[in-house]
């Protein structure tokens, strides 16, 4: 089925590695690829447009444009280029980009202009894709939801009552919109991987270390790992190559290769999974899990027995444990990063008489109630005589968890659960109750904890309400190609099940005129 | 485990800057505190015999060449400042009037 690329709703729906194809055989230029997405962004995603779907805090027309128009002059010229030049990109505000406003979704960083750039978006520069913007999220990456962005939330191109996920709910919706076909994502408790799920997109969080966080900013250091999200599992792949490997910048990168992630991709997609043990946690899959997310759950292992996969049943006790260890250290760690927004070197100033009171009144004033609750909750779990037995705790109980998970790899090549307990819920519906807001992570923060790589991709609709379910595939560290092996073979066998991609399946946004 | 008081709150929120309104208190008092309740069931589950785990992949000794490198102008580094003067962050006064 060839692509009509002259048609702007046809080449916004292909695939990223369609659209590298297609650039480097001269039947697309990146200008009018560039274009095609940009006049979409303008239809959908205005809060006044009437989608409405807000997911870029901030787009660059003009940038875009002029990286499009620079890859299209140079492939004229017959320069060698990388493999996805020209293919438009966008990126999470979290990420600070030289000369673009960057404001991680916080008020207290609105207007500010990085002077530098993050090592990832050097390196989407240095591929020569042209960034599209900056998307939307959770404040300072604090949520599930997107509604705790200072900016307002975004919504779910799915539905659009509901909502996108979190943190990284912009990157995920304008994938699923078709407003970009790459984005990054940063993945702290799940930012990545619950907002793919409830959009019916790929995502992907590296291995601890696997890609360079400098110039991002920063959540909780011992968690925080920014990755690449896709509408298909061999897009991923090719973004996760993009930004991967070691960077002399950022003290935790790995000095090691990336894993060949797009070879185990394409490995994936022929469809043989023999020999692969397939793990299901039985503590990630049980009661709290929606129905009609067990069942696409059990369908997908169905299909990855049919595949050739063995699937044994793995068990992690202390799971039980990991979101109240998870929201003691995320919050220690948080309350100790955000001290730097003090009103002294960027960002908001509320002037008072000394100092301590403008950082004061400034902190007041920029910061959500979601941040002010965490920060409060680390300063407290930090204070003496309280810190040995929250934070102290909480890393014994990521020890014990680590120590569950190489036991389970002993008996699993990859581990497998549903991303998220339900299918996305209305805006709204939990914004005034943290813990229930808390539970959406309940599946992915393990992997956090651990600094082990895993990946969300569609599982399906859920029969109950026809809203997107995600199955997540947990490897080792450093065994980040497991992900890709798997998640392109389970992804063939449920697109031939389906008769397409899901993403196809999504209902059309009204556009404006 | 006590629950944590209004006052405790009030006074954390102090101790990390964060001016904090009687109608601020209202809303986030008592939210704060149910979460303390909730994550304090780590304390129960490990032992003193297992170690804590700050980073999961650590890495040690992670040094770079002592020599001079690139770096951001000093008009870079102001750009962002709410207020500079003389090549410098300007901020309210430091001191307290007794000091």
């Amino acid at each position: 089925m060839s692509i009509n690329w002259n048609d702007a709703a046809q080449a916004v729906r292909a695939t990223a590695a369609q659209m590298a194809d297609a650039l480097a055989a001269g039947e697309v230029t990146s200008e009018a690829l560039t274009r095609a997405h940009l006049d979409r962004i303008a239809a959908v995603d205005g809060v006044d447009t009437p989608a409405g779907i807000h997911a870029f805090l901030h787009v660059d027309a003009e940038g875009a444009l002029a990286t499009a128009r620079a890859v299209d002059a140079d492939r004229a010229a017959g320069v060698e280029l990388p493999r996805l030049a020209g293919v438009p990109i966008a990126i999470k505000d979290v990420v600070v980009t030289e000369g673009l406003p960057t404001t991680a979704g916080s008020r207290i960083l609105e207007g500010w202009v990085p002077p530098y750039d993050a090592t990832v978006t050097a390196r989407v520069r240095a591929a020569r894709m042209p960034i599209l913007g900056k998307t939307n999220m959770d404040e300072f990456a604090m949520g599930s939801s997107t509604e705790h962005s200072g900016y307002g939330p975004t919504h779910n191109p799915w539905d659009t009552t509901r909502i996108p996920g979190g943190s990284g709910g912009g990157s995920a919706a304008a994938l699923a919109a078709f407003e970009a076909p790459l984005t990054i994502g940063s993945d702290t408790g799940g930012s990545i991987r619950q907002p793919a799920a409830v959009t019916a997109t790929v995502g992907v969080k590296p291995t601890y270390g696997g890609v360079s966080r400098f110039g991002a900013i920063a959540l909780a250091s011992s968690l925080d790992q920014l990755g690449p999200c896709g509408r298909t599992v061999l897009d991923t792949a090719l973004l996760h190559e993009v930004m991967g490997g070691h960077d002399p910048m950022d003290a935790t990168s790995l000095d090691e290769p990336v894993p060949a992630v797009v070879e185990a991709a394409l490995e994936g997609a022929s469809g043989n999974l023999a020999g692969v043990r397939i793990g299901v946690v039985r503590e990630l899959s049980g009661d709290g899990y929606q129905d009609g997310v067990r069942q696409r759950f059990e369908e997908s292992l169905d299909a990855l027995r049919a595949a050739g996969a063995s699937v044994v049943e793995v068990s992690c006790p202390s799971f039980a444990y990991a979101l109240a260890a998870y929201y003691l250290i995320l919050p220690a760690e948080a309350s100790s990063n955000l001290a730097k927004f003090d009103s002294v070197r960027f960002g908001m100033r509320v002037e008072r008489e000394t100092v301590e009171k403008t950082m004061g009144a400034t902190r007041a004033a920029g910061f959500g109630d979601e941040v002010k609750r965490r920060i409060i909750l680390g300063t407290y779990a930090l204070s003496a005589g309280y810190y040995d037995a929250y934070y102290g705790s909480a890393q014994k109980v990521r020890t014990l968890i680590q120590r569950d998970f190489d036991a389970a790899f002993a008996s699993a090549d990859v581990l497998v659960s549903p991303t998220a307990p339900t299918t996305p819920f209305r805006l709204g519906e939990r914004i005034d109750d943290p813990l229930a807001m808390y539970l959406n992570d309940v599946a992915t923060i393990p992997a956090n904890l651990a600094g082990i790589p895993g990946m969300s991709l569609p599982a399906g609709l859920a029969p109950e309400d026809g809203l997107p379910v995600g199955f997540q595939i947990l490897a080792p560290a450093r065994e980040d190609a497991r992900l890709y092996r798997v998640g392109a073979a389970l992804e063939a066998a449920l697109a031939a099940q389906w008769g397409g991609p899901l993403t196809v399946q999504a209902p059309e946004l009204e556009v404006a005129q | 485990m006590s629950t944590l008081s209004r006052a405790d709150v009030a006074r954390l929120a102090a101790l990390a800057r964060i001016d904090m309104t009687d109608a601020d208190l209202d809303r986030l008092a008592g939210q704060v505190a149910a979460i303390v309740d909730a994550v304090a069931q780590v304390a129960e589950v490990a032992g003193a015999d297992v170690p804590a785990t700050s980073h999961p992949l650590p890495l040690a000794n992670v040094h770079r060449a002592d020599e001079v490198r690139p770096s951001l102008t000093q008009a870079q580094v102001l750009s962002g400042a709410p207020q500079a003067e003389d090549g410098r962050f300007r901020v309210p006064q430091i001191l307290g009037e007794e000091a």
